[in-house]
């Protein structure tokens, strides 16, 4: 989308040097050789990217959650406990792979395995610099939508196939959850989209760097629904009811052991990963950030956008106790939902004021993102006041000095 | 098209992440919905009652250590002062306070516990947990500067305390006390007003008032439900009638009214030991009690307010140097006789937290 490439040693896009490999074939070469080894170049580096992260995300939970405790983490594998992912992941390689007797054979072994498809699948369209996404899809928020959502019936196998009811009951759980928290962030999304005129996540952030804004700065709110949406469907702390640990010891993952609960954590960690790079690049800009990208390489300005992301959801997993499930998705239908209509509302007001008045965009939009977020915290504020009640934060204990005289006390009527 | 639905039962525990300890619920459950509730404990039955028949007094008293193991002093106390009842034993002056100073130190060390675990089990993934067990740390090492154990203290004895406080006990007090109201003010301010633990914890639990009383509930659980009765003040002991306290009373009998009541009782227990670390009088700490005390025969029964409710000692002796019988009234055990009205009608989840906020310990409820 109107990228200008440079020499192929410019390394502030890595899109150089694999373009100038992918010319350099394509002189000589048929072309189909030459998609099928962008394609392979792009797997390749989805593969790497994602195998380092996995561990260093591994060792950020802990050690920056522990943190947050105030205790230190893992400190003792290496400096400052670096190591401790590669210790993490070799001992659950060693251990035996339990399969429980009733499991159902098939079901059981497969959404271990399976459940990395969806991840990686996303991974594909988010832009990690101006010419560097592995597949330049036109209906790149569609496809990120739809294949986000295969990854709760994976779940479901798991817990179902599991032949335990604390299993069962996690699944049901994220069902239920999948499903509600799903219309929120669909509409949020689609706040960006509006916006935008374009559903290509390349196109997304070449309109917020040819209107020099940033599309958080523009819709608060729907960043703002769509994290809580997202950190829901992925099962995180605050909202993580479906594997809970203090309640039904591990959910729908109880019965799985050995790397195969491994691949479940390591795609529990790599969804979070892809909601931030999603949230980097539609609300935080992407590669782009008001012309820094000429001496920072663009790859490195998202990758900090989206640890910066990352560490948002950790910061919520270390700090908030759990909902209920009936009132996690009360949440959903009653409080996000309403906030995430009445947002495309007014960004449907917006984008027609825009277009219809032909005023500059210099003009209208910082009046948007002034009005945008004065009504994002009056809606949020007050809505939520209608919907908690107040009476309840009543601190509701009188303290008695004097008991008074009191026999001992006896039994009341009869028991 | 009516859907047939069947009702099954789930085991909670005994190995469970928040069961606190070993401890078996089996629940019948409806969908996410308990229709009945019924408990097995016994995981932890190590038989101490029997035991203690084949010990002195004296060696008796390590084993109220370890029953309800996270409040050792208080369990101390009792005993020592049903068998000082048997004996016809008077303590020293200094011993009462430093008896009074020790458990009230263990009861805001318990509250602490408690609440953290309880949050624990509201989901909060151990973080207020670890920092209210920061300070149960520093009122520990109070502990183990005194009598040299941090859980199994073994502090008390027939006739007074073991030690004397050494010189480094004073200061280091002092310095907790000064700081340890900020720090409750602060988990206060932190929890109190946390909207999802409301959402959690109010109307969770609840327990009417008659209930309370019926059930012979005691301690926050009892005080949670607005029923004003505290044996420090009903039924004074050692010398607590000296001591100027208020006792938190609640009014919904949820969870988080027991979760506040808990939490007032840790700020009234630190105005008890600097009352208590200011009028320490002079005096030996301890009479001289026979190693192997032979108390007429006769029995006593002696309780004193726990931290878990009221822990109550019922000895009778045969004139001989071990025990006829030892019998513990364990609140933990007596308080949970209300967990079937407690918890059927609620979800998995919500019994959960139920559960944690009435704050049990399996030793004392299996001994």
């Amino acid at each position: 989308m109107g990228l200008t490439l440079t020499a192929w040693y410019d390394l502030r896009d890595l899109g150089n040097p694999v373009n100038a490999l992918l010319g350099w074939i394509g002189q000589w070469g048929p072309a189909w050789l030459v998609y099928i080894i962008a394609g392979a170049i792009g797997a390749a580096a989805i593969g790497a990217f994602l195998g380092f992260t996995m561990l260093g995300l591994i060792w950020i939970e802990r050690r920056v959650i522990g943190r947050l405790q105030i205790r230190l983490g893992p400190n003792r594998v290496g400096p400052f406990g670096l190591l401790q992912p590669v210790a993490d992941a070799l001992k659950l390689m060693q251990k035996e792979a339990l399969r429980p007797a009733g499991a159902d054979k098939l079901l059981f072994l497969l959404p271990p395995v399976l459940i990395f498809i969806p991840v990686v699948l996303t991974f594909g369209v988010i832009p990690f610099g101006s010419a560097m996404t592995v597949a330049n899809l036109n209906v790149g928020v569609l496809y990120i939508i739809s294949i986000g959502s295969a990854a709760p019936i994976l779940v479901f196998i798991a817990g179902w196939s599991s032949n335990n009811k604390y299993s069962l009951l996690g699944a049901m759980r994220v069902i239920a959850m999948a499903i509600s928290y799903e219309i929120p962030m669909v509409l949020a999304l689609l706040g960006t989209v509006l916006y935008a005129g374009t559903m290509n996540l390349n196109g997304i952030v070449g309109w917020q760097r040819a209107h020099g804004t940033l599309l958080i700065l523009l819709q608060p709110l729907a960043a703002i629904i769509y994290f809580i949406s997202a950190s829901a469907e992925l099962n995180r702390t605050p909202v993580d009811i479906a594997e809970a640990e203090s309640e039904l010891g591990a959910g729908y993952h109880t019965e799985y052991s050995g790397m195969r609960f491994g691949l479940f954590y390591a795609v529990e960690l790599a969804n979070g990963l892809a909601v931030s790079g999603i949230l980097a690049t539609l609300f935080l800009g992407g590669w782009w950030l008001y012309g820094l990208d000429r001496w920072i390489p663009n790859w490195l300005i998202f990758l900090s956008k989206m640890f910066l992301a990352y560490m948002l959801l950790v910061w919520t997993r270390g700090t908030l106790p759990r909902l209920r499930i009936d009132q996690l998705l009360a949440f959903a239908w009653k409080f996000l939902l309403p906030l995430a209509l009445a947002n495309i509302f007014l960004v449907g007001l917006e984008v027609l004021i825009w277009q219809q008045s032909g005023a500059s965009a210099g003009l209208l939009f910082p009046i948007f993102g002034v009005a945008n977020w004065v009504l994002a915290v009056a809606l949020v504020v007050g809505y939520s006041k209608t919907y908690a009640s107040r009476g309840l934060r009543r601190r509701t204990i009188r303290v008695v000095y004097d008991l008074g005289a009191q026999k001992p006390v006896e039994l009341i009527g009869p028991s | 098209m009516t859907l047939s639905t069947e009702p099954f039962v789930v085991n909670i525990g005994p190995q469970h992440p928040s069961t606190h300890g070993v401890f078996r619920m089996r629940v019948m459950l409806d969908g996410e919905r308990i229709i009945d509730a019924d408990m097995v404990v016994g995981y932890l039955h190590r038989s101490l009652e029997k035991l203690a028949e084949e010990r002195t007094y004296t060696q008796n008293i390590p084993f109220t250590d370890r029953m309800d193991y996270l409040s050792a002093m208080s369990n101390n106390l009792g005993y020592c002062m049903a068998v000082e009842k048997l004996a016809g034993i008077r303590v020293p002056e200094r011993a009462e306070y430093l008896r009074v100073i020790m458990a009230e130190l263990q009861r805001v060390a318990n509250h602490s516990m408690a609440i953290g675990t309880f949050i624990n089990d509201c989901g909060a993934w151990q973080t207020p947990l670890m920092y209210m067990l920061a300070e149960r740390e520093k009122i520990l090492d109070l502990f183990e500067m005194t009598c040299g154990a941090r859980l199994t203290c073994n502090y008390m004895r027939i006739g007074g305390v073991a030690f004397d406080i050494p010189d480094e006990f004073l200061p280091a007090a002092n310095a907790l006390l000064a700081d340890l109201p900020g720090k409750i003010e602060g988990y206060e301010r932190l929890l109190m007003e946390n909207e999802i633990l409301i959402a959690r914890a109010r109307g969770c639990g609840v327990i009417p008032r008659d209930l309370a009383i019926n059930s012979s509930l005691s301690g926050p659980m009892l005080r949670g439900s607005g029923v004003a009765w505290d044996l420090r003040k009903a039924d004074p002991y050692s010398v607590y009638d000296r001591m100027q306290f208020g006792v938190p009373v609640g009014e919904n009998g949820d969870a988080y009214d027991r979760f506040l009541v808990r939490m007032e009782e840790m700020k009234q227990s630190t105005g008890i030991v600097r009352q208590a670390l200011g009028d320490l009088p002079r005096g030996p700490s301890k009479v001289d009690v026979p190693l192997s005390i032979r108390p007429p025969i006769g029995e006593a029964y002696a309780r004193v307010e726990a931290p878990k409710g009221e822990l109550g000692y019922y000895v009778i002796s045969d004139g001989g140097t071990a025990p006829y019988r030892f019998h513990v009234r364990a609140p933990s055990f007596i308080n949970l006789s209300v967990l079937k009205e407690m918890v059927v009608g609620l979800t998995v989840a919500d019994a959960i937290v139920a559960f944690g906020s009435i704050d049990i310990v399996l030793g004392e409820v299996d001994r």
